[in-house]
């Protein structure tokens, strides 16, 4: 343990990017969670003698058409853009690593079929099959959930799938066998825990194309609906007043997606030098 | 010849190989639509108070009482000759539909690819040959900003740019000025038609339309092409042949370009093929912000509707490209390095 501490030490002063990565995804995860309790206003109550203003001392990121303050919208959709991202990307993690290892192990007939399912899954254009997922199973944010999961899932099983068949004649996983281990132990105890590391770096650096994927369908209309703040529709209700010049009602939601999809990817990026094998030698 | 030929044969392999997986999409696309909420008789009725037998009319007119499966099979069958049904949005086949949008959505789509490899390989490269220099870190800089970047936030800061600060566009609606004339359609693709028509003005004008979707689409994907070249071109660069090169006193650039260069274009091509198909599918966004009237806004609103044809023939036309741009990409290969073919 100590080694990887002091490797994850080593990885940080060489590449000083990842603590401040670190750094802004630990804030994020701070607004995520006492957002509602520190904003200036209230997200949702509308004071139209203030609407469209500009950013200024008392509202710093401006006010949108019915005088909301944009500042106090952004802190309080961190919670909802990120509880998706997180929820979807989890799901897909869990789903796919089970089903891809026991592919990977059990090969034959069950991990053709499923290879075929992934194959059709890849052949579609991946954000169009979301908006389909998300009109054919009601316009609400667990389905936005269920969608990104949905098309983050081939990516899973095909990684979980490959570690997992390299394997699977290793030495260690014979002798688990040759003392009595059942497949389900083998697996479960022995080939999934290998996995684990590769699949993490994995999950990290996918959050932040999770963020994206969302605030894309709310952007369109699907999923989230208004008045609830959240980064994309922010976007989608400021869209109406740009060619108009009114730049903050677009600029500061699509500023925070920036930095928040910035800082998994970055973050990302060190935890794979870090936990990946070939990087510690 | 032989080369040609067996690049043939391997096209014509994979052709084959992918034909189970988009008969899957047919499948589960005509499943999919089956539980889209609301029912599209009702929706294309008159209005909300439709009497109970004009809805009946229409239910059997889309096919709608019968079986699923039976309706599935009706289905293949219709698109094995061809008809992919009718919308009732536009009142107009789909195929029709379709081929009216599709060359708007491959124009955008084809500049904003062009647009993204001239800027990344040279910004690969030069990344390349001075790693750990001043321009390798602006290039990976500007790589990790611009996967961040949605493009439909980058498409609404360029409108506010190029059009309300600056005036250099003009306004973002559509692929010409409403008051505009379009030339004779002879590819659809305005660009070249208006050129063939020798409509210099009106080529001018289509192409002032063009430039900002095609920008904000090509930035988002100019960082994975150039930090593919970034990487490919720095074990290029490292090899023996080059250092051979090298070491015989070739002008650098040759060396670069001639050597390096084109050896280490295959990963460029298969991220080139990847990131066209992608952005055909992803170009819902920035339709919508430029109100581009191409095939993937065309499926949006017809998925809203819960208009069942249109979206399956989308989604299907879709899948095919992804077959033919992967075919095209196995050509290239072919070309691009002889070698493929012979293993």
């Amino acid at each position: 343990m100590s080694a990887t501490l002091r490797h994850a030490g080593w990885i940080l002063r060489g590449n000083p990017l990842t603590g401040v990565a670190a750094a802004g995804v630990f804030l994020l995860m701070l607004v995520a969670i006492f957002g509602p309790w520190i904003v200036p206003y209230d997200p949702i109550v509308s004071n139209v003698s203030q609407a469209l203003m500009p950013p200024s001392a008392a509202h710093i990121a401006g006010t949108d058409q019915l005088g909301r303050d944009v500042f106090s919208r952004l802190i309080v959709a961190a919670r909802l853009d990120l509880a998706i991202a997180v929820s979807a990307v989890g799901i897909s993690f869990a789903l796919g690593a089970v089903i891809g290892a026991i592919c990977g192990y059990a090969g034959g007939r069950l991990d053709r079929a499923v290879g075929r399912f992934v194959d059709v899954l890849m052949a579609f254009p991946l954000f169009v099959l979301a908006m389909a997922m998300v009109a054919a199973l009601g316009n609400r944010v667990e389905n936005i959930i269920i969608a990104t999961a949905i098309i983050n899932l081939p990516f899973y099983i095909r990684f979980a799938r490959a570690e997992v068949n390299v394997r699977r004649n290793l030495g260690w996983v014979e002798a688990a066998r040759a003392c009595g281990d059942s497949h389900i132990s083998v697996v479960l105890r022995f080939l999934l825990p290998n996995v684990m590391p590769a699949m993490a770096v994995q999950m990290s650096l996918n959050l932040g194309w999770a963020i994206l994927n969302a605030a894309g369908l709310s952007f369109i209309g699907l999923g989230v609906k208004p008045p609830t703040p959240e980064w994309g529709i922010m976007v989608a209700e400021g869209a109406r007043f740009i060619s108009t010049g009114k730049w903050w009602l677009v600029a500061f939601p699509g500023l925070a997606l920036m930095l928040a999809v910035l800082c998994f990817n970055l973050l990302g990026d060190g935890v794979r030098d870090i936990l990946d094998p070939r990087m510690r030698t | 010849m032989a080369a040609f030929g067996a690049t043939i044969t391997r096209a014509g392999r994979r052709l084959l190989s992918s034909l189970p997986a988009l008969f899957g999409v047919l499948v589960f696309t005509f499943l999919l639509m089956r539980v889209l909420p609301g029912d599209p008789a009702v929706f294309f009725a008159s209005g909300p108070n439709a009497g109970k037998e004009e809805i009946e009319v229409i239910r059997k007119q889309m096919g709608l009482n019968k079986p699923v499966p039976e309706q599935l099979v009706l289905y293949l069958y219709d698109v094995g000759r061809g008809n992919l049904g009718r919308s009732m949005m536009t009142g107009q086949l789909v195929t029709k539909d379709l081929r009216e949008r599709l060359p708007a959505s491959l124009e955008l789509t084809f500049a904003a690819l062009l647009i993204a490899l001239v800027s990344a390989v040279p910004l690969g490269v030069l990344a390349a040959l001075k790693p750990g220099s001043v321009i390798d870190h602006g290039v990976r800089l500007f790589c990790a900003l611009g996967v961040c970047v949605p493009t439909f936030v980058s498409g609404l800061l360029l409108i506010y740019v190029f059009y309300y600060l600056l005036g250099l566009a003009p306004d973002p609606t559509g692929r010409v000025d409403i008051f505009a004339s379009l030339p004779p359609s002879r590819t659809g693709f305005l660009l070249i038609d208006f050129l063939l028509a020798g409509d210099i003005e009106g080529w001018w004008a289509a192409f002032r339309q063009l430039i900002l979707p095609a920008l904000s689409m090509a930035l988002f994907v100019v960082a994975p092409l150039a930090r593919i070249t970034r990487a490919s071109m720095l074990v290029s660069l490292g090899s023996d042949f080059v250092r051979t090169a090298r070491s015989i006193g070739l002008p650098w650039w040759r060396v670069v370009v001639t050597y390096a260069l084109r050896n280490a274009i295959l990963p460029v091509i298969t991220i080139a093929g990847i990131v066209f198909s992608t952005m055909l599918g992803a170009n819902v966004l920035v339709e919508k912000v430029f109100s581009w009237p191409g095939v993937a806004s065309y499926a949006l609103d017809a998925l809203l509707s819960s208009d069942y044809a249109p979206v399956q023939g989308f989604v299907l036309l879709m899948a095919s490209v992804f077959v033919i741009v992967n075919l095209v990409v196995d050509v290239l290969y072919g070309i691009a390095d002889p070698r493929v073919t012979i293993g």
